[in-house]
């Protein structure tokens, strides 16, 4: 079994019933502006660190079901466009539409091709180095839509770009689709931190599609948080890093509640000198199956790439699958990985308990512990709001 | 404060502790030597309640009460706290946390900080690629966070500097009060084989332990400098003499 199956009901099925069994997005009604949203809407989009009225952001883009309501940047050295407008503003994005993702992968990225509603292109010009992140939020707001999206990101040369994005669904709303295919250019000595945050529905199906291309001396950052209960994710992000020196870094944390499934990794190919990639991933299961994949694979001499699954299993009856898989097609290269899978060890557990906490006290500290996300490379007032994020989402748990 | 009485433990099926008796005092400080594998480390976590450590025989009395077979945390509230020798990573999380979570006071961690000159350290998650002198120092912050009456240290000067010596040193001497003897109720266990610490901690007896048995009772300089000069070996034939003069 390569991914995770679909299930509706007790029932297993292929993609295409599952295509057909939501409604299009452009089909819905959304509101016309954000400024419509209700509190607790707006509370929810604060969880996955979209915050519309934050002053430290460069720029915000919404995207409601099939309609983009909010899409303005600050910084003029930052491009901020419906990927609808990008496509007519430059004649199609020849260089950039489908260049790292096959549009013929699946049949979620057929329906992506075929029946887009929107999504964003982002490009950050030469040398433009912005601190404050852009925020980008995919927001589905009615019940059973299947809402198909494409972004395109782009950092020129030498420029630094920062992005959030946060993808959730309305409070009350249950089921939906969400196919995201996402494709990220990272150019000579660009720097490109992208964290995502997914807030979704428990019945909620999430296929994102991504390819990333990293040139020389480029860094592409990647940071992935899910912590609240989703029917099904499957994603497999693919980054090629084909300049000397070009670097990928993906850190995932997932919480996996009972009844969700989530199949998760990322494939890096290492294709010049010099290269490297580290590929970490933190994943509890609470009740739910996590699948945690990492693929690197070694093209040429003198790069160097680590992998690391790291699994908890906090419930009776959860699945933690690591599958971490090292290629490598050369001499020279310096390839490992580290994978762990169970409960929470006893040592640390007993190590706080002989310092006064009581059992529930130390696990929690342990757990919390393991749920940080602050990671290398993230400005630190940025690694500071995204940890309060995950502890206000813990309290929940 | 600490009475044990012929203490027998067992770690994976082997007998390792055969019949330890001990007693410590309030405000007292004991000095335990023995050769690598003796069974120092074993009495230690048997004391704290580590699980894996069987007691098959005897009892640990502290402060007048059966503590033989309490959970960890209960023993830690009653008073007792462990320095370990090889505390394990908690990933994620920071030593400030740890340590404001086991103090009542707030910004522990600052305070201790600055006491003890610990820059940059405070952020650091616990344990994770810490050098030996670290985890060291970072074992006895907690403590001082936690501020127990009997103090478990298992080899707090392996490991450290010259200049970390004096500080951890001084962090020992102001856990077991060593500056107010009047008032003095702390007591504490020291692990040493370098008895260094002697040389900045005073301590009131010594015991070596050989073999998962404690031979030798006496003055911890006398014995560390017989162990010096004959061996460990000659302590088991020094309790053999007591022996003898009992019968
Ligand atoms: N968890 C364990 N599993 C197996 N054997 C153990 C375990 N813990 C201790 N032992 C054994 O018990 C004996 C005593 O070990 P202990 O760690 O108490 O020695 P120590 O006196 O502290 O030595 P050192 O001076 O080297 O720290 C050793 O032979 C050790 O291998
Ligand atoms: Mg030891």
């Amino acid at each position: 079994m390569r991914y995770s199956e679909n299930h509706i009901g007790n029932k297993n099925v292929s993609d295409e019933e599952l295509l057909k069994t939501f409604s299009p997005a452009s089909e819905s009604k959304g509101p016309k502006d954000t400024g419509e949203f209700e509190e607790e809407e707006l509370e929810r989009l604060k969880q996955t660190g979209i915050d519309l009225t934050h002053p430290n952001r460069t720029g915000t883009f919404v995207q409601t079901n099939h309609t983009v309501q909010r899409c303005d940047c600050e910084s003029s050295g930052i491009e901020l466009l419906p990927v609808t407008a990008a496509l007519k503003k430059y004649d199609g994005l020849k260089e950039y539409w489908w260049r790292l993702i096959s549009a013929e992968k699946d049949s979620f990225t057929r329906e992506a091709d075929q029946e887009l509603d929107n999504g964003y292109f982002i490009r950050a010009l030469p040398g433009e180095k912005v601190i404050y992140p852009l925020q980008t939020c995919l927001y589905i707001r009615d019940e059973n839509l299947a809402q198909r999206v494409h972004n395109i990101v782009i950092a020129e040369e030498g420029s630094e770009l920062n992005i959030i994005t946060g993808c959730s669904t309305h409070p009350h709303l249950r089921s939906g689709l969400h196919i995201g295919i996402s494709e990220f250019y990272v150019k000579k000595g660009a720097k490109l931190t992208f964290t995502m945050i997914h807030n979704w529905g428990e019945n909620v199906y999430v296929r994102p599609r991504t390819g990333i291309r990293v040139e020389e001396e480029g860094v592409f950052l990647s940071n992935y948080i899910s912590l609240k209960g989703v029917k099904s994710v499957q994603t497999l992000p693919t980054a090629t890093l084909t300049g000397p020196n070009a670097v990928a870094r993906f850190n995932s944390v997932i919480v996996a509640p009972e009844g969700s499934d989530i199949d998760i990794g990322a494939e890096v190919i290492l294709e010049a000198p010099g290269t490297r990639s580290e590929v970490v991933s933190r994943t509890i299961s609470t009740g739910g199956r996590v699948v945690a994949r990492g693929h690197l694979i070694g093209l040429a001499p003198d790069i160097k790439a680590h992998l690391e699954c790291q699994g908890l299993i906090l419930a009776e009856h959860g699945v933690i699958h690591a599958i971490p898989e090292l290629e490598a097609h050369v001499a020279g290269v310096d390839m490992s990985h580290e994978a762990a899978v169970g409960r929470i060890a006893q040592e640390e557990i007993e190590y706080l308990m002989a310092r006064g906490l009581d059992e529930e006290e130390a696990t929690s500290t342990i757990v919390r512990g393991f749920l940080d996300v602050r990671i290398n490379g993230l400005p630190p007032e940025l690694n500071e709001e995204l940890q309060e994020v995950v502890e206000e989402c813990h309290k929940g748990m | 404060m600490l009475k044990i009485e012929d203490l027998w433990v067992e770690v994976q099926g082997r007998d390792i502790l055969k019949g330890i008796n001990l007693k410590i005092g309030t405000g007292e400080t004991h000095c335990l030597f023995g050769k690598n594998g003796s069974g120092k480390t074993t009495l230690l976590m048997t004391l704290m309640g580590f699980s894996g450590y069987r007691v098959k025989h005897g009892h640990i009395l502290f402060k007048g009460e059966d503590i033989t077979y309490l959970p960890i945390n209960e023993r830690a509230r009653r008073g007792l706290g462990v320095a370990f020798q090889r505390p394990p990573t908690l990933r994620g999380v920071q030593l400030k946390n740890l340590l404001a979570l086991y103090s009542k006071e707030t910004d522990i961690g600052s305070r201790l900080a600055l006491a003890y000159n610990f820059e940059d350290f405070l952020e650091r998650q616990v344990n994770l690629g810490f050098s030996g002198g670290e985890i060291k120092k970072s074992e006895l912050l907690q403590l001082l966070a936690q501020s127990p009456d009997l103090l478990l240290l298992d080899e707090p000067e392996s490991g450290v500097d010259v200049e970390n010596l004096d500080v951890i040193c001084q962090m020992i001497r102001k856990l077991l009060q060593k500056d107010i003897p009047a008032k003095r109720r702390k007591s504490g266990l020291i692990i040493t084989h370098t008895g260094l610490i002697l040389n900045y901690v005073n301590a009131d007896r010594g015991h070596v332990m050989l073999n998962g048995q404690i031979y030798c009772h006496g003055n911890p300089l006398d014995i560390f400098e017989r162990i010096k000069n004959y061996g460990y070996e000659e302590c088991a034939k020094c309790r053999l003499f007591e022996q003898s003069l009992k019968i």
